[in-house]
């Protein structure tokens, strides 16, 4: 039998290893998208499982929410990327160095 | 299966700024590079209009509409017409500046406008979800705004940062929220501070724990320290135009944002979150203040100030009084108003190709021209805190907010930091009225058109405002109270 804890244990999982991701990875711009992108899937698995254990729609409802902003925020991540690339000629996290920070 | 029509009428300024932005997103597509100033005035007179709309429907009655999504309230009234004001302000700041450099695009006004609609959420959200969606709506239009002018290495350098941290910071608060509803079953406002009153204490650990990623969450959108890395960088690499906007007016969104969803949603949780907000608090003011000193870029010192008056918003919030989240909303308005001025000064003092962005360029400022000089005086007074400007009166009110919580010793320390920040503040006022000019930026400045005029007009708001401050005390305390 799979109760909530499983499933919260899995969004809390894979939320922890986005959140690492982001602030480990120093090699590559997209990693960090890819990272954001599985922050927003960890954070909708908590929304379904409660969503089901409480049988309340309401949950599911932001999910759909959850991934349409996710996919407008993806569009506007890679636009950046593309300016990033054509002005700087690479996408390394460490070349962003430009102010002190 | 029935089907109500919901009652439209409190969402009339929200539906009409968002059919314009559309409208005026058809209209710039048809225009000439020649014609952009239709598009500018397009906008303002949205905000305008949709100013009108508001103050003409304000009313002190509390109105739920779109199932409970959606609350019309004073403070939700008078939050807006602040941001219409501070935005007007931008847009009329940032426009000579665009026009100088070649970047005077319609987008500029259009992503403006539709972050206005995302404040306007912000500021009227009932519910997790249309917060969320409000957030959203302002953060993805700030973040093409930084990378607006799209030759600028440093501005598509600032505007990754600003992404990839804001994201974070939207994952970290929608993990919060998923924890709050499911301890709570609801999404809704009213709902969950009913069933946080009525929970038994087996469940405070889980709603603690969604709770700090919420507190967490709203640090990062306004640059509180420990998580203020992306401030000075976004603030610094972006066009002065874009900080200009990006300083001001979202910060009285989040604001009504940390309002509905701390005092309201959370608020039957005060005592556990503030705790967290008083570490915020000391923290913003320490860091802000003692590292504005170090900087030598204007943008990076306002960036810096700006987390020191971030930790005195939260003084006043973390009072718990009705007279705190006033004091809070006072403090807020002022230094929208204030930082409005100080970074449409850079502007003014800009051209093309110099970017008038270093301390050092406001060196002798009063023989270049007195009477701006005299303006900025009055602005850097106010965020210093120094009577009769507003910005005292702002500090007098959060500060006397906390000692009235009995955090006495939260007092003396926002004192002391503002003290040790007077000092930055009082060394550009300095430069401006005792050393020379530098030499390559030493011929008067020619003050001319509706931007001179517009500064002239804020700066001396801030000393009116200072002088006659019960104005708007009064209206911040009709907002919360009533």
């Amino acid at each position: 039998m799979i109760t909530l804890e499983h499933y919260l244990v899995l969004a809390a999982l894979l939320f922890s290893i986005s959140v690492a991701g982001i602030f480990l990875n120093r090699k590559n711009v997209i990693v960090l998208l890819m990272c954001i992108e599985l922050m927003l899937l960890a954070v909708n698995i908590n929304f379904i499982a409660f969503s089901f254990f409480l049988q309340d729609l309401a949950g599911q409802v932001f999910v759909f929410f959850i991934l349409t902003v996710a996919a407008a925020e993806a569009a506007i991540g890679l636009a950046i990327l593309v300016l990033l690339f054509r002005n700087r000629g690479t996408i390394n996290v460490q070349d962003l160095d430009a102010m002190k920070g | 299966m029935n089907f109500e029509i919901p009652n439209f009428l409190p969402a009339v300024p929200e539906m009409f700024v968002l059919g314009m932005a559309c409208l005026i997103l058809v209209i710039d597509a048809f225009l000439p590079d020649s014609r952009r100033d239709i598009t500018y005035g397009l906008v303002q007179a949205t905000l305008v209009a949709a100013a009108g709309l508001t103050l003409w429907m304000m009313g002190p009655e509390t109105v739920l509409t779109f199932s409970d999504t959606f609350v019309k309230d004073p403070m939700a009234d008078i939050l807006k017409v602040a941001v219409y004001v501070t935005s007007f302000l931008v847009f009329l700041y940032a426009r000579p500046y665009l026009m100088e450099r070649g970047i005077h695009k319609g987008e500029f006004y259009i992503l403006g406008l539709f972050a206005v609609l995302g404040m306007m959420i912000m500021i009227s959200g009932h519910n997790l979800l249309t917060l969320y969606l409000g957030l959203e709506l302002l953060s993805l239009s700030s973040y093409a705004l930084v990378a607006f002018w799209r030759d600028s290495t440093r501005a598509t350098e600032a505007a990754m940062k600003y992404f990839v941290l804001g994201a974070l910071a939207s994952g970290l608060l929608l993990y919060g929220m998923s924890m709050i509803y499911g301890m709570t079953g609801s999404l809704d406002i009213a709902v969950i501070a009913a069933e946080l009153t009525a929970a038994d204490e087996s469940l405070n650990i889980p709603l603690v724990f969604g709770l700090v990623f919420l507190v967490v969450a709203i640090a990062f959108k306004l640059g509180a320290v420990p998580f203020h890395m992306w401030v000075p960088d976004v603030y610094d690499g972006a066009p002065t135009a874009v900080t200009l906007f990006i300083a001001t007016a979202p910060k009285i969104a989040a604001f009504a944002f940390l309002m509905r969803l701390l005092v309201e949603g959370m608020g039957p949780m005060h005592a556990d979150w503030q705790g967290m907000l008083i570490i915020l608090a000391v923290l913003s003011l320490a860091v802000g203040n003692v590292i504005a000193i170090a900087q030598t870029s204007i943008k990076r010192m306002l960036a810096y100030s700006t987390i020191a008056h971030v930790g005195f918003v939260f003084m006043g919030i973390l009072a718990g009084t009705d007279s705190g989240y006033a004091s809070a909303m006072f403090y807020v308005i002022v230094y929208a108003i204030t930082a409005a001025g100080g970074f449409g000064m850079i502007v003014f003092l800009s051209r093309k190709g110099y970017e008038a962005d270093q301390i050092d360029d406001f060196k002798g400022l009063a023989q270049r021209n007195p009477w701006f000089a005299f303006i900025m005086l009055l602005l850097l007074f106010s965020m210093a805190g120094v009577p009769p400007t507003v910005g005292f009166y702002a500090k007098l009110a959060v500060i006397q907010a906390a000692v009235g919580a009995d955090l006495v010793w939260l007092g003396v320390v926002a004192v002391i930091f503002s003290v040790i920040g007077a000092f930055y503040y009082l060394r550009v006022v300095k430069m401006m009225f005792f050393d020379a000019p530098k030499d390559e930026n030493a011929e008067p400045v020619q003050p001319s058109g509706a931007l001179a005029t517009a500064l002239s007009i804020n700066g001396l708001a801030v000393l009116a405002l200072g002088i006659f401050p019960g104005l708007l005390l009064s209206i911040t305390h009709y907002a919360i109270i009533g």
